[in-house]
């Protein structure tokens, strides 16, 4: 079931950008396109976001993730590189744990 | 301008370099997560070799490990993955590829060597340039990464006690951070994130993102003669 997602969805992924270079570019020209394609990644990560950080299965928790992704707000703010921030994440809600603090 | 091009393209192969080196960060943190989401270290690996864009791979492991399911898990990776087709439609007229140069630059085709290319669009030299020496850095130092955070993240245990599970919102987070650029950016994650924790009590693990889509439609449907 993995292996088919893994696959499906890079095949998937592939042919997006290999359309783009065989459609003719006038499909820019379409607004609606051009708008929607630019909002999927902001509505969806930030779907993303909340599931990752509140969801756990059909219910919604509040536990040491957080505190993780409120550690990794301030690391954003403070412009700190991608790893940093996944790290900062990661340590502070382990640490929370640690010491029994959360969940 | 200058009449010699070839000196001035030192500067852009050195801009690809550091950028692959960042993302090779991002690969090295995608490796990890994925792995301790409950892949193996070889489909993580042939995630960042065949997909191959990070958004779409972090969604992916996301939905999986959240046991959303093959399904939900495709249908996230490819709705996100939807506007590398766009960049591809842009900066096709420029790169002018012919045969089997087209496959080949469609999978180098992301955010950072689209981001490149236009940024030195002044000629079609540069502009062919940065994206090829983007788009093969970012591929070489992504796929080393991964394979470094796969590994890594193989030989330790349980996610949740090294926080690796706070680590994933926080990955999306760094994902989505740039993107906040203004206040319609902000009303649509907004409009996503609340569309998605509504629905993950009433539908099965991997719809509220799924469904966040639709708030992109509508906002998209709303703004098309602004853009």
């Amino acid at each position: 079931m993995i292996w088919a997602a893994v696959l499906l969805g890079s095949l998937g992924c592939y042919l997006e950008k290999l359309f783009g270079f065989i459609l003719p570019p006038t499909l820019l020209d379409r607004p609606m396109i051009r708008s929607v394609a630019a909002l999927l990644p902001i509505a969806m990560l930030s779907a993303l976001v909340a599931v990752q950080t509140f969801g756990d299965g059909q219910s919604l928790v509040i536990d040491a993730r957080v505190a993780g992704v409120a550690v990794a707000v301030v690391a954003l703010l403070l412009r700190a590189p991608f790893l940093v921030v996944v790290l900062a994440a990661a340590i502070s809600a382990a640490l929370l744990r640690a010491f029994g603090v959360a969940t | 301008m200058t009449n010699t091009p070839e000196g001035s393209k030192r500067p852009i192969t050195t801009s690809a370099i550091g950028i692959g080196l960042a993302t090779g960060a991002y690969g090295l943190s995608f490796g990890a997560i994925s792995v301790a989401s409950g892949l193996s270290a070889l489909q993580t690996q042939t995630l960042s070799l065949l997909m191959f864009t990070g958004a779409s791979q972090f969604a992916l492991v996301g939905v999986l490990g959240a046991g959303g399911g093959a399904i939900a898990a495709v249908l996230t990776a490819w709705l996100l993955g939807a506007r590398n087709g766009l960049y591809a439609l842009h900066i096709a007229p420029t790169l002018n590829l012919r045969g089997l140069l087209k496959p080949v630059a469609a999978q180098l085709t992301i955010d950072e060597s689209t981001a490149m290319s236009i940024a030195h669009d002044h000629t079609a030299t540069h502009s062919r340039h940065a994206f090829w020496a983007t788009g093969i850095s970012v591929y070489i130092l992504w796929n080393i990464g991964t394979l470094l955070g796969a590994l890594g993240a193989s030989a330790i245990g349980d996610p949740a006690v090294l926080g690796l599970d706070a680590a994933i919102p926080a990955g999306f987070l760094a994902l989505l951070w740039p993107r906040l650029r203004d206040r319609t950016a902000w009303a649509i994650a907004a409009g996503g994130a609340t569309v998605a924790l509504v629905l993950t009590p009433l539908t099965r693990s991997g719809v509220p993102v799924l469904a966040s889509a639709l708030i992109a439609v509508f906002a998209g449907y709303r703004l098309r003669d602004r853009t």
